[in-house]
């Protein structure tokens, strides 16, 4: 015994010190005392490291912003836990359907801003102004050009399209999981109804899609030739082929002889309980006019705002007809999708 | 003993059971009361055969590859074993989060293996799924298994030898004293090790996700995200909770009614045999290949990414906040673990010299947490401090507790408490379990008060679970991801919050030098432990 408490006892000493040490300057990082709190305290579910725009902002307007990144229902969640205590002024997600749900939970209030109404179009915001749109993202067809000619897609639904035979065995796509493929089909469900949306689905099994957890990795299986098409958002492919200009990919507009092309947005509200509104409501007007570039700019998304011309690569993906985007029908058909993605088996 | 009277010490763990237990508890009343109707997922028969399946395989897995290495570290000498010995912890560096992504960026049909394979054998070649039930066993249990590994070798070099040296002289060779003896006394340690892997394959979601598993878990998850409704999922998290109920019961019932305590002091319960040859290297070989498999390969391609990413953009690599973001990482981990394992050697020890029934289970109600997802118990957490404030409020203190939870990291460590407090629970508590009451009993009537007691007989005797309780909470909480996300106060950035972000828009190029970090960054209390096992391995040889 005596000679085990000889090894033993240092390490017991240093493992003491250690943890001591750690605390003690751990106070300073454990936010006690802290520093003092920004001018707008943002709630994000875009998760970026640095928002270019928030940057952009600071300098123009000498106002200071916090934000912290998280997953949107998570972020929704604390706002209600934390209720009138919560630090947040801004809710920021990139789902129309989360937008809505935080509005129609009582989390956001509404902005009357004529400049908001003058720089958004009236479909990428909400009608009681409680939450505003931002940024446009697209979810298309991404093709491998060696294995498929554009001209098989049906321009007319090329989403149901892809339930023909000729697809068998050559469709790649993402998990039910994914915040981005309940959207797309609940955005069928309100265009197909359930039955319709249902059907096509099915038909997307019966053609044994294969199914990925990553929308990367789906652009690496089109450029390796292990899958012909795939669904996936612009901006991935925009992102990838920045780093891989000759990848075999390219994207094919769905749906543009008929209702268009998914698109979801990002956008953002005010918070109920925000202890500094008008502050708030400037940073949000900001960004739906001269902060536009900057908001978009560094994740490849459209603009909102029509003036605004989006960024080079996307400028090369052309013009593109946008799928009707209706955040109620997207917020509230969000768990039918859930329901009907497992009812038909789609992992 | 039991019952006697040392109330204080039967009121701490109280104390501590209800701290504990209070945001799960609050969640599942949250739900009770605030919904009216009950929200079960589609397939939710299939989710709980799912479930199952996955808890049985994982399970299978790593008490195979867990119990057998340590088996082989302790019974055998073999090329590389003194560093094989505690590089065998390293897989429980690796975020399954992250392990998951890159098993599969590796394996799958666009993936570096296959696209070989192809070239060498040509199209057409039939490869199983890796992205399936089977494969997200594999990836678990590869990452689990160091749990098992760790709990089942403290427990053979804390065997005594007298059991084994009378088991031979019985005539028993070494075969039959291992299956007769050996095994059966490591048998509290190995059933604490499967628990927390049971209950760490209960909470996973990302993995799972991957793999695209529906576990209960993934439901709970589906119907939250689904809905962006929280209550409508706590019926279903409940459900979690009823698994996690059935995984300590059948701990116990692993355990036996039997109480495995041994005297004749420690170690040197194995003579270690000295494999030669062949036989030598297929020891090294076989540990190498759970190495790499858990840890290497998956650290090389990470490697690789940083590699490339360095090249493209020298400028860019690191980040300057970097230092801070490990700053933050380390200190959490370090208050964490110490105040977890602080409270698990006063509650066995409370149990030890006067624990009831009561007593007992209320200990074993605060191992409930880890079985509840980081995201659950985030938002239980929550839920109580916006209680305490409304109660400190209502009681005429201005402002309640002023936001206390998000406005500090104090609701991070309270969460980090009631989620981790299960490890080092489970790890000092099968250290005490090997201690004889006796033991206890001679030095309390020499008149030892309950603290004497605690520092010089039971904290020596149980200081290799220590050491294993602090590993195994350091790196839980390096790792922790969700509850981080949702409860950091503005400006607080951990490493996992980091390669999360990366991550989570696929920036995996970008994320792997912060994944490396984090990996490298749990390498150190493998570290610390290494020491421990060498001072044991010194005094078994």
């Amino acid at each position: 015994m005596s000679r085990t408490r000889r090894v033993g006892r240092p390490a017991v000493l240093t493992a003491t010190l250690v943890s001591l040490s750690a605390l003690v300057s751990g106070c300073g990082v454990l936010g006690i005392g802290g520093e003092e709190p920004g001018d707008i305290q943002v709630y994000s579910a875009r998760h970026y490291d640095l928002e270019d725009a928030f940057v952009a902002f600071e300098e123009e307007t000498g106002l200071t912003v916090d934000f912290i990144y998280g997953d949107d229902a998570e972020l929704l969640e604390r706002l209600k836990a934390e209720g009138a205590e919560t630090p947040a002024d801004l809710f920021v997600t990139v789902d129309a359907g989360a937008l809505w749900n935080a509005a129609d939970q009582g989390e956001l209030v509404p902005v009357r801003s004529p400049v908001l109404e003058q720089a958004l179009p009236e479909e990428y915001r909400d009608s009681q102004d409680r939450w505003f749109g931002l940024a446009l993202r697209a979810r298309t067809v991404a093709y491998n050009p060696e294995n498929v000619d554009p001209a098989d897609f049906d321009t007319k639904d090329t989403y149901a399209g892809l339930t023909d035979p000729q697809w068998k065995g050559r469709l790649c796509m993402r998990d039910s999981t994914e915040a981005y493929t309940q959207s797309l089909v609940a955005s069928l469900i309100d265009l197909h109804g359930r039955d319709g949306a249902k059907e096509i689905v099915q038909g997307w099994l019966d053609n044994d899609v294969e199914i990925m957890s990553n929308d990367i990795l789906l652009l690496e299986a089109l450029d390796a030739g292990t899958c012909d098409v795939a669904i996936v958002n612009h901006y991935y492919f925009a992102r990838e082929l920045e780093e891989k200009p000759d990848m075999n990919v390219e994207l094919f507009w769905a749906s543009q002889e008929g209702d268009g092309t998914h698109v979801n947005i990002s956008g953002a509200g005010l918070v109920k309980a925000s202890d500094a509104p008008a502050k708030a409501r400037r940073l949000l007007e900001w960004l739906a006019a001269d902060g536009q570039e900057a908001f978009v700019g560094g994740n490849h998304e459209y603009p909102v705002n029509p003036v605004v011309a989006p960024d080079e690569v996307v400028a090369g993906f052309g013009e593109f007809k946008p799928m009707p985007l209706d955040a109620e029908a997207m917020g509230s058909l969000n768990a039918e999708a859930t329901d009907l993605l497992a009812e038909v088996g789609y992992e | 003993m039991a019952g006697s009277g040392r109330p204080g010490w039967s009121l701490l763990v109280l104390v501590v059971a209800v701290v504990v237990a209070s945001p799960v508890v609050a969640v599942v009343l949250d739900g009770l009361l605030g919904s009216d109707e009950i929200a079960m997922p589609r397939g939710l028969r299939s989710m709980v055969v799912t479930t199952l399946l996955l808890m049985l395989g994982v399970g299978v897995g790593t008490l195979v590859i867990g119990g057998g290495l340590a088996w082989l570290v302790t019974a055998y000498r073999f090329p590389l074993r003194n560093l094989l010995v505690w590089l065998l912890v390293l897989p429980l560096a690796m975020p399954a989060y992250i392990l998951g992504f890159v098993f599969l960026s590796t394996f799958d049909a666009s993936g570096p293996v296959q696209t070989f394979l192809r070239s060498v054998l040509g199209e057409g070649l039939w490869v199983p799924d890796v992205r399936s039930l089977p494969g997200a066993i594999v990836v678990m249990s590869l990452s689990l298994f160091p749990y098992v590994y760790l709990l089942a070798r403290a427990a053979l070099v804390e065997q005594s030898p007298t059991t084994y040296d009378a088991a031979r002289t019985l005539g028993a060779n070494r075969t039959r004293a291992f299956w007769r003896v050996v095994l059966p006394l490591a048998r509290p340690s190995l059933a604490a090790g499967l628990a927390l892997v049971m209950m760490e394959t209960l909470t996973d979601f990302a993995t799972v996700q991957y793999f695209g598993v529906k576990t209960v878990s993934v439901g709970v998850y589906l119907v939250w995200k689904g809905s962006f409704d929280f209550q409508s999922a706590t019926q279903l998290a409940g459900l979690v909770l009823l698994f996690a109920v059935a995984v300590l019961a059948g701990e116990r019932l692993m355990r036996g009614r039997a109480r495995y305590t041994q005297r004749g002091g420690r170690g040197q319960g194995l003579q270690a045999r000295h494999l030669t040859g062949w036989r030598g290297w297929g020891a090294t070989t076989l540990c190498l290949l759970a190495l790499a498999a858990g840890f290497f390969v998956p650290v090389a391609r990470l490697l690789t990414w940083a590699v490339g990413e360095a090249l493209a953009d020298p400028a860019a690599f690191v980040d300057p906040r970097f230092g801070e973001y490990l700053a933050n990482s380390l200190a959490v981990a370090a208050v964490a673990a110490t105040g977890c394992v602080l409270l698990s050697l006063l509650m066995s020890h409370a149990v030890r010299i006067g624990g009831g029934r009561v007593v007992r289970s209320a200990a074993q109600l605060t191992t409930f947490g880890y079985a509840v997802p980081g995201a659950v118990v985030g938002i239980g957490v929550l839920l109580v401090f916006a209680w305490a404030d409304r109660a400190l409020e209502a009681a005429g203190v201005p402002g309640g507790t002023g936001l206390l939870v998000t406005g500090s990291v104090l609701g991070i460590l309270y969460a980090y408490l009631v989620r981790f407090l299960a490890p080092a629970y489970q790890a000092v508590d099968a250290s005490f379990a090997k201690i004889a009451p006796t033991m206890t009993l001679s030095a309390m009537s020499l008149g030892a008060n309950p603290l004497r007691v605690l520092r010089r007989v039971h904290l020596p005797l149980v200081r290799p679970g220590v050491a294993v309780a602090l590993v195994l909470v350091t790196i839980d909480a390096i790792k922790e991801l969700p509850i981080v996300l949702l409860l950091r106060p503005f400006g607080f950035t951990t490493l996992s919050v980091w390669v999360y972000q990366l991550a989570g828009e696929n920036f995996w190029q970008e994320a792997a030098l912060p994944a490396l970090v984090i990996v490298a960054a749990a390498v150190v209390p493998v570290f610390f432990l290494f020491r421990q096992v060498r001072a044991t391995d010194r005094r078994a040889v």
